[in-house]
């Protein structure tokens, strides 16, 4: 790298090894963002593969294809997959390829760090899905069998699965923090000359606080399935009653990770939001300020709140009513974000190009996980909702609406940036309408099974909710298999297509688009000055 | 559709019925038109209320979801009509704010934050608030008690005060859940010995568990409340109608988590006390039954019994089990070793110990808190010599009574 910074990038980009060594050993902040990305749409459709054979056992009452311990794991791999490995790693590759270009640095600040982080990955993810495979072959019962929450003393009576899953969350929370800390590094130390932090893009803040926000609070998981594998293995007594311990404790330690969670895969996506929606709005985003200190006041809010999760367990008086609203507060400052998207969108000049499609998407379908979440605040409506169907709807529409499209939001937008070349708009605007479309179709009804009264979790369902069900399932093998052609397209778009200019968009603003597209190698070897 | 109005809406006596009407047609006819079909099983809104929790609950929900909708509608009817008007292909030139400028236009963004504030502190607050003192006030006034104990997969029900004292497990037929049957009217949700409770008499429920966490659901009870293993928990119901009410676990516990439902029959109190007595004697009659001594043909019909509804979740109709998790019965060495010590008792992880104590950490629970003595001399003897087991011994319900 020292070498980089005094020779112009053409000379050495040739330079580093080919082939596999290339990836095994590559600092480079695109190629390392690349193989995040690789990572996270394999994984994306490893997730849905389970839960489109979950579906299909819930198709109609009674049990057709799996006997309820195999619903079971998948279920819980299916959500650690979809959070751990598939969500959470597309953040970390749109940060990895898109801070740097943005604030001007010529890499991350921490490149070995950055590679290790990433290479961290797969084997977690091989650990996570190995017990299917030993089972297969007589070894053990199988994953993780207890939902992706851990609970105590479930996961304490569960078969090795449980074991493998602590051993690949603790993996996985390693990578995280050290993409977070080295993001943090990167922001605080590496912003082009004159870019003050009230000048950073929105995502690289977005960003920011998702980083705090996982070194505050992964430590606790890892701690919490830590004392999990102790009581499974060591004799000790956390979580039994009988020994002293108490099962609700392991539900406060994972919940005070668990709901920053939500907001750690939601932060990045708020980021991009006004980045796309001044794009084809040609218009600048309102609320720069507003935004940035809504992020942060999200994050301090988000590590606050946790109890919701669990009202019913029998939590005293004061504490229900403190956390309904805590929770309630949340809404503010997730008020003005929505306000300030849609007033960037206010008398611009609009065109819909498959990000601006996307993005208006999510905002639609991530208001309405919004508006149900102030409603779960109502402790006593809570005592309904609570574990039903109507919560797994709710809470695809903020991952899946809000995550998931946002992401792709992202990648349809900086896609012709990392490639060089523009995807297919007319199969990007089929795969949107496919999804939007389809998605719905499989979680409206989940509400109405909610309120009906079926619990989540269940392999088998009473009569009365089989047509939703049906519905359901049609719905998730439509959006399952149109995202297809979200693969189909960044296939084509990686392999040609027409040209794509240094700023790709007519309205594009910021560093990230003064460079070629794709950017060379090394980019921001000499830091641009802004003003 | 018709019915589908009827099903939010019927039923109601507060004052809030016409509000709630009005809701439940403008939700149904929502969910038709997303949904896109009309049938007579499609149910848009909770069940019909039963208790005070209940309706309030629904109340809240109706309230609420009216509130929700009015902002959504109004909110992307904005940025609609916004997307329609300043579009690039109509020539609309782009603006250049980035924020609010002058008294007016803060006083416009301040706005929606003011009746956000309203919404969440007062309007929805005021009474979620009031709502959670009154679902949380188990013990003002109560009538009477129900102890309730959730187990891998099955409630216990206890009347403290009376010796009463039941498991109620699932009774849909496998054969229907594995859809070698035709599945009846209520599937998945009846039980052998459903709870019995007076309608109009405030009964707390004290919640706890042998196991793991279970929940504690019955939909149109309008509570919802978790079983803790070694912890109390506490809720109160108020039926006000008599009837059969269903509902199901509804926190994970395992494999048989979908198949461990609540079924309660609300009656008038005299049929209740009724309903009572005879338990009374039936818990009498089985307690005087440890005192004889059983044929070694009683406990093995017995024992079948009870093994057909305690162990044969997990062990199996054929005692193979399903390993690793649950161990084989057949052939298995604790089952055909020594039955009791040359002293007359338990030895350590034995087939009796394991069966009244139950393994740690293990779904094997300790039986003795469930089953009575007859039953735990019936079962044990039926595992010994069934399955290919053969060691010819017996144990009978008074050496079970006195190794407690």
């Amino acid at each position: 790298m020292s070498i980089a910074t005094t020779h112009p990038a053409e000379h050495h980009a040739d330079h580093h090894p080919s082939g596999m060594l290339r990836w095994l050993t590559t600092t480079n902040h695109k190629d390392i963002g690349t193989m995040y990305l690789t990572f996270s749409l394999i994984m994306f459709f490893v997730g849905g593969a389970m839960i489109l054979a979950v579906r299909a056992e819930l198709w109609q009452p009674g049990l057709q294809l799996m006997q309820p311990e195999f619903f079971n794991q998948l279920i819980g791999v299916h959500a650690l997959v979809m959070i751990f490995a598939a969500l959470m790693p597309a953040a970390t590759g749109f940060a990895n390829w898109m801070i740097p270009l943005m604030i001007g640095a010529p890499d991350m600040a921490l490149p070995r760090l950055n590679n290790w982080g990433f290479w961290i990955l797969p084997p977690a993810a091989i650990l996570l899905t190995l017990p299917f495979t030993l089972a297969l072959m007589g070894i053990g019962d199988g994953a993780i069998a207890t939902g992706w929450t851990f609970y105590a003393p479930l996961s304490v009576q569960g078969g090795m699965g449980v074991d493998f899953a602590i051993l690949s969350v603790h993996m996985l929370g390693i990578s995280s923090i050290m993409g977070s800390i080295n993001i943090i590094v990167t922001i605080f130390n590496m912003r082009a000359p004159g870019m003050t932090m009230m000048k950073l893009p929105l995502f690289a803040w977005g960003w920011l606080i998702t980083a705090f926000l996982l070194i505050a609070t992964l430590p606790v998981l890892a701690g919490a399935v830590t004392m999990l594998l102790t009581d499974r293995h060591f004799g000790t007594h956390f979580f039994d009653a009988a020994g002293g311990g108490d099962p609700i404790l392991f539900q406060h330690l994972f919940w005070f990770f668990g709901h920053p969670e939500v907001y750690i895969l939601l932060l990045p996506v708020w980021g991009l939001m006004p980045h796309v929606l001044s794009t084809f709005t040609r218009k600048p985003t309102y609320g720069y300020k507003a935004q940035v200190y809504s992020f942060i006041a999200i994050g301090l809010l988000s590590v606050v709140v946790w109890a919701h999760h669990f009202f019913t367990v029998g939590l005293p008086v004061p504490a229900l009513i403190y956390f309904m609203f805590s929770t309630m507060l949340i809404s503010l400052p997730l008020a003005v974000l929505f306000f300030c998207w849609i007033a960037t969108m206010w008398k611009g000049a609009m065109t819909f190009e498959t990000p601006m499609l996307f993005a208006v998407g999510f905002i639609v379908l991530f208001g309405i996980a919004g508006l149900t979440g102030l409603i779960l605040a109502d402790v006593a409506a809570d005592a309904q909702y609570h574990h039903s169907y109507f919560v797994v709807a709710h809470f695809h529409y903020a991952l899946f609406a809000g995550g998931i499209m946002g992401v792709m939001t992202g990648v349809y937008y900086w896609l012709p940036k990392w490639t060089g070349h523009m995807y297919s708009e007319k199969l990007g605007k089929w795969h949107f309408w496919l999804t939007v479309v389809s998605f719905n179709l499989t979680f409206i009804p989940q509400f109405f099974l909610g309120l009906a009264g079926m619990p989540r979790r269940i392999p088998d369902y009473a009569l009365q909710f089989a047509e939703f069900n049906a519905i359901s399932t049609v719905g998730a093998f439509i959006l399952g298999i149109s995202q297809l052609l979200f693969a189909w397209n960044i296939w084509l778009c990686v392999r040609g297509g027409p040209k794509a200019e240094g700023r790709v968009w007519e309205g594009a603003e910021g560093l990230e688009w003064e460079l070629s597209s794709p950017p060379p190698h090394h980019s921001w070897e000499t830091q641009p000055v802004v003003k | 559709m018709s019915h589908c109005v009827c099903q939010g809406g019927k039923h109601m006596n507060t004052s809030a019925t016409r509000r709630s009407l009005w809701l439940a047609r403008f939700c149904a006819s929502a969910g038709l038109l997303l949904s896109g079909a009309a049938h007579a099983e499609y149910k848009f809104n909770f069940p019909e209320p039963v208790t005070p929790i209940a309706r309030e609950t629904l109340h809240i929900h109706n309230e609420f979801m009216l509130v929700i909708t009015i902002l959504f509608v109004v909110v992307f009817a904005i940025m609609i009509y916004s997307m329609v008007k300043h579009r690039k292909s109509v020539g609309h030139q782009p603006a250049k704010f980035t924020g609010p400028t002058g008294t007016v236009q803060w006083f416009w963004a301040l706005v929606p934050f003011a009746i956000l504030l309203f919404i969440d502190f007062i309007l929805m607050g005021i009474p979620a608030v009031q709502a959670i003192i009154e679902m949380e006030d188990t013990k003002t006034r109560a009538d009477m008690v129900l102890k309730v104990t959730g187990m891998q997969w099955k409630w216990q029900y206890e009347y403290p005060g009376t010796d009463v004292k039941f498991i109620s497990t699932m009774s849909t037929p496998r054969e229907q859940i594995s859809n070698a049957e035709a599945k009846g009217e209520h599937y998945l949700l009846e039980v052998d010995n459903a709870v019995v409770l007076p309608v109009g008499k405030k009964v707390r429920i004290l919640l706890t568990s042998t196991d793991v966490i279970h929940t504690w659901w019955v939909p149109q009870f309008g509570v919802k409340r978790d079983a803790i293993p070694g912890f109390l928990r506490e809720t109160w119901v108020k039926v006000e109608k008599p009837g059969t009410y269903r509902g199901q676990c509804a926190e994970l516990c395992g494999k048989d988590h979908g198949f461990m439902p609540v079924v309660v029959h609300a009656v008038p109190e005299p049929e209740y006390l009724a309903w009572l007595e005879q338990k009374k004697a039936e818990a009498k009659a089985a307690a005087g039954g440890a005192d004889r001594t059983w044929s070694r043909d009683e406990l093995m019909a017995a024992g079948k019994e009870a093994y057909a509804k305690q162990c044969v979740a997990c062990h199996q109709p054929e005692g193979q089990g399903m390993p690793p998790a649950f161990p084989a019965l057949a052939g298995s060495k604790m089952v055909t070793g020594p039955l009791l010590g040359k002293d007359g008792k338990i030895i350590k992880d034995s087939h009796v110990d394991r069966v009244l104590n139950g393994k740690a950490g293990t779904a094997m629970q300790a039986f003795r808190n469930s089953m009575s003595d007859v039953e735990l001399a019936a079962v044990i003897t039926y595992e010994r010599n069934s399955f290919g087991n053969k060691t010819g011994d017996m144990i009978q319900p008074a050496q079970i009574k006195a190794l407690r």
